[in-house]
Parts: C-alpha cells; sequence; structure tokens
C-alpha cells in the first residue's frame, strides 16, 4: 500500500511556528500566535489596558473627588498637589480627567458592539439571502450612509434635547450613522463567502441555511468586521468627545473629556492644563483603539498569510 | 443491459437552461444559455461513468443537477427509482444520503475555519440519524483511516495538510453517510500528476470496498478511461457518444470523439508516429445560440445539408456497437496503438 506511506505526512506548519504546542493551530490561533508578537499590538493594548482599568476604578488612579471643587483655587498651575493643575472651576483637573475615561471607553465600545450586532447581523442577511432582501437592506443602508455622521448626531441629539442626553443617546446618535459601514463590509464579506465550494460542499450534505450561515460562512465573514470595529471603537470615542464639546452630547455633572475642553476653551491662554491634559488623553484613547485595529487586521488579513 | 434492480441511478432528458436578462429595473429574458440540453443515461451498482467534454459542455452543471443543487429545467434524475430533482425538504435531505460528491479544488472545498474532525463529522451533525452522537468521532477516525489519514489528525486544520491530503478529507466526507453513488467533478485536475495517481486508486480501491457507483467528470482522457467502465463524450450540452469504455477509445463513432482522441499525448514515440492528428477549426459556438440540427456541424469535416436540418439522435448506428449522435458515424481507431 504505497498510497498509505506517501499520505501519512507530517502536516505543514505555520510558517513561523514551531510543532511544540498540543494544541491544534487554527487560523484564529495563529492570528493570535501573530498578534502576541506585534509591538504595535502590545504598546496599543498596555494602553487600552490601562485606560480600561482607569474607567473601572477611577479611584485607585485619583484619590480626589473631582466634583469637589474649590473656586478659590480656580485655575492654578501645576503643583505637586494638582498633577494637570485646577480648571475654571477650581476642580482638579488629573482626578476628572482620570474620571473622564470611563464615559469614553464606555461610549465607545457599546456603540462598537451595537454597530457591530446591528450591522453584522443585518449584513449577514442581506449578503446570505440576497435578491429583494439585500435591496431593502442596502438601500435603507445607503439611506443613512448619505448623512454626514457629526452632522446626523448632532441633529439626533439636538432633537431629543439636552435633558434627555446621557451615554444612551450618544451611543444611539453615533450607532444609528455608523452600523451601515459594518453592514457594507459584512455583505460583502458574506457574498465572498458564499460562493466558495465548501458552502456547495455543505450543502450537498443537506446543511440547512441556518447551519450554512452559522457555521460556514460566519466564521469566514466575521474576520473584516471584528477589524472594522476594533478601529471603530477609537473614531467613536473622538465623536462622543466632539459631540460633548458641542454642547448635545454627555452634560455635567457627569465628566467628558470633550466637555472639560470645551469648558476650558475660552481661558486657554490663562490657563491651558485644563484643556491640554484631556486633549492628550483623548489622543492617547484613540491612537491605542486604532493601532490595536491595525494589529488585529494585519493578524487576520489572509491575504497577507 | 443489466436489470433494473441493478439501476442506481436513472438521468431522462435533462434540460438545465439558465435564462439570459436584459434591462435593470423590469428584467426580460432575451435568450437562454443552453448548459445541459437532453441528457439520459443510467448508472449501475458499482459501475463507474466517466463524463469527458472540453471546457464549457455543461459537464460541471450536470454534476450540480445530479446532486439537485440546480434544479433542472426539464427531465428527471432518478435514484434508486425516486426523483430527487422535484424533491424538496426532509425527503431531498434523506436522499441526499445516497448520493453525494467529490469537489475538484480541494483548496477551497474545505472550511479554513474547521478542523479535519468537523470536517468530515458534519455528515453526521446533519443526518443524526446515522451514528450516535458518541460514536461519531471515532466513526470520523476510521473513515481518515480509510481515506489514507493519519487519525490522529483530527484535530488539525485544512491549511496544515497538503494538496492530495485534503482531496483525502474531501472523499473522506463523501463517504461518511454511505452513499451509493459519488459525484466526482474533476477531483484530480487540480493536483500534481502523481498525486493524481494515487488519489484515482484510492477511488478504486474505495469502489471495490464499498460497491460504489461513480459519475466521473474529467477533460484528462486517460485518466477517465483508466477509472471509467463506461463513458460518456459531451459536447454543448448533449452527449454525441456513448458506451463502453474499451468501445470509445478504440472504435470511437463520432467526428467529435475522434478529434477528442487524436489530441491525447502518446507516450509512446512509435504510436505518436503512427496516430492520425485530427485538428478542429474555430470555438465551440455559443451554449445561448447553438446550431441547428447537429451542434458538431460547424466544425465537423463530414457535415452534409442533413446536418443543418435534422437533429441526430443518441441511438446504435450501423456499423457500431455503442450510441452515437451522428448521421456519418463509423468507427475509426484514431490512436492505432493497442
Amino acid at each position: 500500500m504505497s498510497e498509505l506511506n506517501t499520505a501519512v505526512q507530517e502536516p505543514k506548519a505555520h510558517p513561523r511556528r514551531k510543532q511544540k504546542e498540543k494544541k491544534p493551530n487554527s487560523l484564529w490561533s495563529d492570528a493570535w500566535y501573530d498578534l502576541r508578537r506585534n509591538k504595535v499590538f502590545l504598546v496599543g493594548t498596555a494602553i487600552a489596558i490601562l485606560l480600561i482599568l482607569m474607567a473601572i476604578m477611577p479611584g485607585v488612579f485619583a484619590p480626589q473627588n473631582p466634583l469637589a471643587c474649590n473656586l478659590v483655587d480656580a485655575r492654578q498651575g501645576i503643583s505637586s498637589e494638582h498633577w494637570f493643575g485646577i480648571d475654571n472651576q477650581g476642580c482638579d483637573t488629573f482626578s476628572r480627567v482620570i474620571h473622564g475615561a470611563r464615559i469614553s471607553i464606555l461610549v465607545g465600545l457599546l456603540t462598537s458592539v451595537v454597530t457591530g450586532l446591528v450591522g453584522g447581523v443585518l449584513g449577514l442577511i442581506a449578503g446570505f439571502y440576497g435578491r429583494w432582501v439585500d435591496v431593502i437592506l442596502s438601500r435603507l443602508a445607503e439611506i443613512f450612509f448619505a448623512i454626514p455622521s457629526i452632522l446626523g448626531a448632532l441633529l439626533l441629539l439636538s432633537a431629543v434635547g439636552r435633558d434627555a442626553a446621557g451615554v444612551w443617546t450618544v451611543v444611539l446618535a453615533l450607532a444609528i450613522l455608523a452600523w451601515p459601514m459594518v453592514l457594507r463590509i459584512m455583505r460583502a464579506a458574506v457574498i465572498t463567502a458564499k460562493s466558495q465550494d465548501y458552502v456547495t460542499a455543505a450543502r450537498a450534505l443537506g446543511a440547512s441555511p441556518f447551519r450554512i450561515s452559522v457555521r460556514h460562512i460566519l466564521p469566514n465573514a466575521v474576520a473584516p468586521v471584528i477589524v472594522v470595529c476594533t478601529m471603530n471603537l477609537g473614531v467613536f470615542i473622538a465623536g462622543e468627545a466632539a459631540l460633548s464639546f458641542l454642547g448635545v452630547g454627555i452634560q455635567s455633572p457627569n465628566i467628558s473629556w470633550g466637555l472639560m475642553i470645551a469648558d476650558a476653551r475660552n481661558r486657554f491662554l490663562m490657563a491651558p492644563e485644563p484643556l491640554i491634559f484631556p486633549a492628550i488623553f483623548l489622543s492617547i484613547t484613540v491612537l491605542s483603539f486604532v493601532m490595536i485595529g491595525d494589529a488585529v487586521r494585519d493578524a487576520l488579513d489572509p491575504k497577507l498569510r | 443491459m443489466a436489470a433494473a434492480a441493478d439501476r442506481i441511478l436513472e438521468v431522462r432528458d435533462l434540460v438545465k437552461h439558465f435564462p439570459l436578462t436584459s434591462g435593470v429595473v423590469l428584467k426580460r429574458q432575451i435568450g437562454a444559455i443552453k448548459a445541459v440540453d437532453g441528457v439520459s443515461f443510467d448508472l449501475n451498482r458499482g459501475e463507474t461513468l466517466g463524463i469527458v467534454g472540453e471546457s464549457g459542455c455543461g459537464k460541471s452543471t450536470l454534476a450540480k443537477l445530479l446532486m439537485a443543487l440546480e434544479r433542472p429545467t426539464s427531465g428527471s434524475v432518478k435514484v434508486n427509482g425516486r426523483e430527487i430533482a422535484n424533491a424538496r425538504g426532509g425527503e431531498l435531505k434523506r436522499m441526499r444520503r445516497n448520493i453525494q460528491m467529490v469537489m475538484q479544488d480541494p483548496y477551497t472545498s474545505l472550511n479554513p475555519r474547521m478542523t479535519v474532525g468537523d470536517i468530515v463529522g458534519e455528515p453526521y451533525d446533519i443526518h443524526t440519524e446515522v451514528a450516535p452522537k458518541g460514536d461519531r468521532r471515532k466513526k470520523v477516525q476510521e473513515l481518515l483511516e480509510v481515506v489514507g489519514l493519519n487519525p490522529d489528525h483530527i484535530n488539525r486544520y485544512p491549511h496544515q495538510f497538503s494538496g492530495g491530503q485534503r482531496q483525502r478529507i474531501g472523499i473522506a466526507r463523501g463517504l461518511a453517510l454511505q452513499p451509493e453513488v459519488i459525484v466526482c467533478d474533476e477531483p484530480v485536475s487540480a493536483l500534481d500528476v502523481s498525486i493524481q495517481a494515487q488519489v484515482i486508486n484510492l477511488l478504486e480501491r474505495l469502489q471495490r470496498e464499498f460497491s460504489l457507483a461513480y459519475i466521473f467528470i474529467a477533460h484528462d482522457l486517460s485518466v477517465v478511461r483508466h477509472i471509467s467502465d463506461r463513458v460518456g463524450v459531451m459536447y454543448l450540452g448533449k452527449f454525441v457518444e456513448l458506451g463502453k469504455d474499451a468501445e470509445i477509445y478504440d472504435r470511437p463513432a463520432h467526428p467529435y470523439t475522434q478529434a477528442l482522441l487524436s489530441a491525447v499525448p502518446v507516450p509512446d514515440p512509435e504510436g505518436r508516429e503512427q496516430r492520425e492528428r485530427i485538428i478542429l477549426q474555430g470555438d465551440p459556438p455559443s451554449p445561448a445560440n447553438p446550431p441547428s440540427g447537429c451542434r458538431f456541424r460547424t466544425r465537423c469535416w463530414k457535415a452534409q445539408e442533413i446536418c443543418a436540418e435534422q437533429e441526430p439522435l443518441l441511438q446504435i448506428r450501423p456499423g457500431t456497437a455503442h450510441a452515437s449522435a451522428c448521421h456519418f458515424a463509423e468507427t475509426h481507431d484514431v490512436v492505432h496503438v493497442n
């Protein structure tokens, strides 16, 4: 049986991976392996973890109460007691910046998850069923796609009014305008996966449409959506800051970096610290999530493999 | 002819036309691609029917019709006497257990996100009545062993295997439900020649062990001759000749078959000198607008007026022992080698 001898060969390994591990290396674990060795990803993740810790327990990082303000101390510069100075209302900027992380990260994460789920599910349906389902969903997405995002969110939030404005309204305003992008990406990936031979093979076995879409199409189409959602995280954080800056997003006494920048902008020359520090944190946060998204794309893109 | 009880697959006047439409909003049909246009044949238990023909002659569409992956425009496909072409839902699902397929490209026919165990075991997940849950892993390992793979590799992923190994995984998946018919749509054309031989030998061994019947679609005439009991030659969606492999290869009656055979490379220098080389002029006509009468007449050196007026039927003609669709059929050994 010469055919048996030739058939039982050692399978090919991932080029940069030793065959030490017992665990089988799926495309996902190969991607994770690449990711763990990517410096951009490690730096981005380190910053993001720090920011998330800040968001979960700001008290550990900033012992001072961000709402315990004393107008007498307003607009003091950097000191050993107040690392980032004191803002116009006499509040400690450092502790406000730390506490501001919570809303930024929360809005970013929630919006990303909502757009990912809505856009992902609708994209899967549109791509899988095609025909009129696809026509209706795609045209609907295009209508939302045509609205300029910040302007649209501004309009929505001002229609809702300041009293109702909060984390969820900001999330919904951003998500309503961002889900079509996820839908388009998911739809394109699903259409590509749908025409693959393994889907035909599953149909020949008698697999149900649900099984085909969940077991065969979704795992092969979800990677670009994960990448876009990670990258969007930073975009949504910046969007929240912009909306809060414009006065329609998060409202005082909640703390948001956008709100802090807005409050400090008129006295920038007198006291630059209350504007500069939240701006720096905002930039670093956006940057860290964009870095993660970039690294995830490099790891998941099968064309680079 | 074998008795009807031995007949596992019965195909009658199978037609598949793909509509050609124009217009953006109001689509109207302006024609049809006649991919398969009236194909009939039988397949007996344990037999291999080879189907050859050039690209675009409808071989793969025929395979899809047999697998009920496409609905035919008309005609019937009967598996074990039961119609599969119009079956739906649970009935179709049950019938699929009897007819499975091996696909052409082993690189795209396996889901890259699933382990080999999941791929080969998926038939059992879909047809839960075939194997109880506890037995499935063992069954999958047995299947891997049957096709010559290491059963310990059950947890590996397709990208860790070579092309030939992947094709074996595809064959194991096709075998899982213990079908009686396997449709092989160019199962070796994507593989190296040395690997082709291994896979062909494997298919032959499996045929003996499980008394499988194959529909073996290929464009490599020597591979088809090696594995087939009978051979059908397709041209523009129709069979032009159908018969025992020796009949077709040594005594071809249809001019198209003769031209095809004359193009087969002969590994023997002496034979190469002897054989005739028939070079066809032009390309196959468009399947959207096939020629009247005989479809091959536009490229045939024997064509006369009757060929344009009257369509030659696939039948046994005087002086030949097997069915051919040519008004001027006569046996003619092109290759002149035993």
